[in-house]
């Protein structure tokens, strides 16, 4: 038996479900590589309303955002023995496999993309028995992007959300790709001072 | 590395880690990261916060269906430890080492997951037999790329230069999909081989040869 067929039930013993909150998502992503596939649920209870909020607000398209999780979630279970600590958080290494995936399929089907900054989507209560921990985290980073700068804000969305490269982006702005380049970077250094630590 | 200012890629960090590079620059730019721990470190934290975009997003719920196909989908998908994956892609014939790379970097899913280090054009590209990945020649320099299950428990994969007919050990590796640059130059005439030996590797091979390619 490999040394990573580690099971959801040998972490957490028997009794899984009450305990799953316990488990951190690395050892989760350990069980996950080991073949498990409770684990890889647990995994999708976690990250998948995220990851396909992640991917709808890129493709805006119910089917193409279900398939870019799919495919995320299935490149995840494949190689989620390839996981190391040291490059990325569990989580960050989670939602870049889903956003590569969805700013891949953006690309590919030559969707017609819109300017997240027009049209992102109305804020709402989210639904009723959403999670609050959640719901919190998202206050919070809508507000530190509110803050920044409009042209690093603008750059930023139009990359992540709009799956933009920094070349096509340069090129729909008007600007100096050097430009685009220090707007993208002077943003996400912001960015990073003004989203409290997680 | 291509003829590409150091300077100019070190400004590729931020948009690396929101996915906006083009294809082109992102693969230099991978290479680059092999190399150079300072951005590696720089990639991860600006990615880190990048990714605190994705809590920000908000709109309608995924189907309840969806976890059920994903995990219905995972039952038929062998893992990277289980089983080799023969990728279509990986079955074409590969054109140039940037599509081997590509392949492996998709495969992979690694950040950084190639580390081929010379021009494209001065490479010799060989199909492995007994696996669908290839042997990347670079002068003396060979790396294999490849994916291969995880090794059972107390076990390595090793690689082999055969020197007219005598295998000099060239390194040794763990399953997944990887590229692992032989720790033995390479000769035209040369044959480069993987078997499966006691952990940490042996001098002398004992395993079935696993797949082999001739230099």
């Amino acid at each position: 038996m490999s040394e990573y067929a580690i099971t959801l039930a040998s972490v957490v013993g028997r009794r899984a479900t009450p305990s799953q909150a316990s488990i951190s998502d690395e050892q989760l992503l350990k069980a996950v590589g080991g073949g498990d596939h409770d684990a890889l649920g647990v995994l999708y209870d976690r990250f998948g309303k995220v990851a396909y909020g992640l991917a709808f607000r890129i493709l805006r398209d119910r089917t193409l955002a279900e398939d870019a999780v799919q495919e995320a979630f299935l490149a995840l279970w494949r190689s989620a023995d390839s996981y190391r600590r040291e490059r990325a958080k569990p989580s960050t290494w989670i939602l870049t496999v889903v956003h590569r995936r969805a700013v891949d399929l953006v690309r590919r089907e030559e969707i017609r993309r819109g300017d997240p900054l027009e049209s992102a989507p109305e804020p709402t209560s989210g639904p009723v028995d959403e999670d609050v921990t959640l719901r919190s985290r998202r206050v919070e980073v809508q507000a530190a992007l509110r803050e920044l700068p409009e042209d690093q804000r603008q750059a930023l969305e139009l990359a992540y959300y709009g799956g933009y490269t920094q070349s096509e982006l340069a090129e729909r702005l008007g600007v100096p790709l050097g430009t685009i380049k220090s707007r993208m970077f002077a943003g996400l250094a912001q960015l990073r001072k003004l989203i409290p630590e997680h | 590395m291509t003829t590409m200012a150091q300077s100019e890629l070190h400004d590729f960090a931020a948009a690396y880690a929101l996915d906006a590079l083009d294809p082109e620059d992102r693969w230099t730019y991978e290479r680059h990261l092999d190399t150079c721990e300072r951005c590696r470190e720089e990639v991860s934290s600006l990615r880190e916060t990048g990714t605190e975009m994705a809590y920000a997003t908000e709109g309608p719920e995924p189907s309840p269906e969806l976890k059920g196909r994903i995990l219905l989908a995972a039952r038929a998908a062998p893992q990277m430890g289980a089983v080799v994956p023969m990728r279509r892609r990986w079955l074409l014939p590969a054109t140039s080492a940037m599509a081997v790379a590509a392949a492996c970097a998709a495969v992979g899913l690694g950040l950084w997951a190639n580390s081929l280090r010379d021009e494209v054009g001065r490479q010799q590209i060989v199909a492995l037999e007994g696996n669908p990945g290839r042997l990347i020649v670079s002068g003396k320099q060979a790396t294999l790329v490849m994916c291969v299950p995880e090794a059972p428990a107390g076990k390595s994969y090793e690689a082999w230069v055969f020197e007219n007919d005598v295998p000099r050990a060239a390194g040794v590796f763990a399953g997944g999909c990887r590229s692992v640059e032989l720790a033995r130059p390479v000769r035209q005439g040369n044959t480069v081989a993987v078997t499966l030996e006691k952990a940490g590797g042996v001098e002398a091979p004992q395993g079935d040869i696993l797949m082999s390619a001739d230099v």
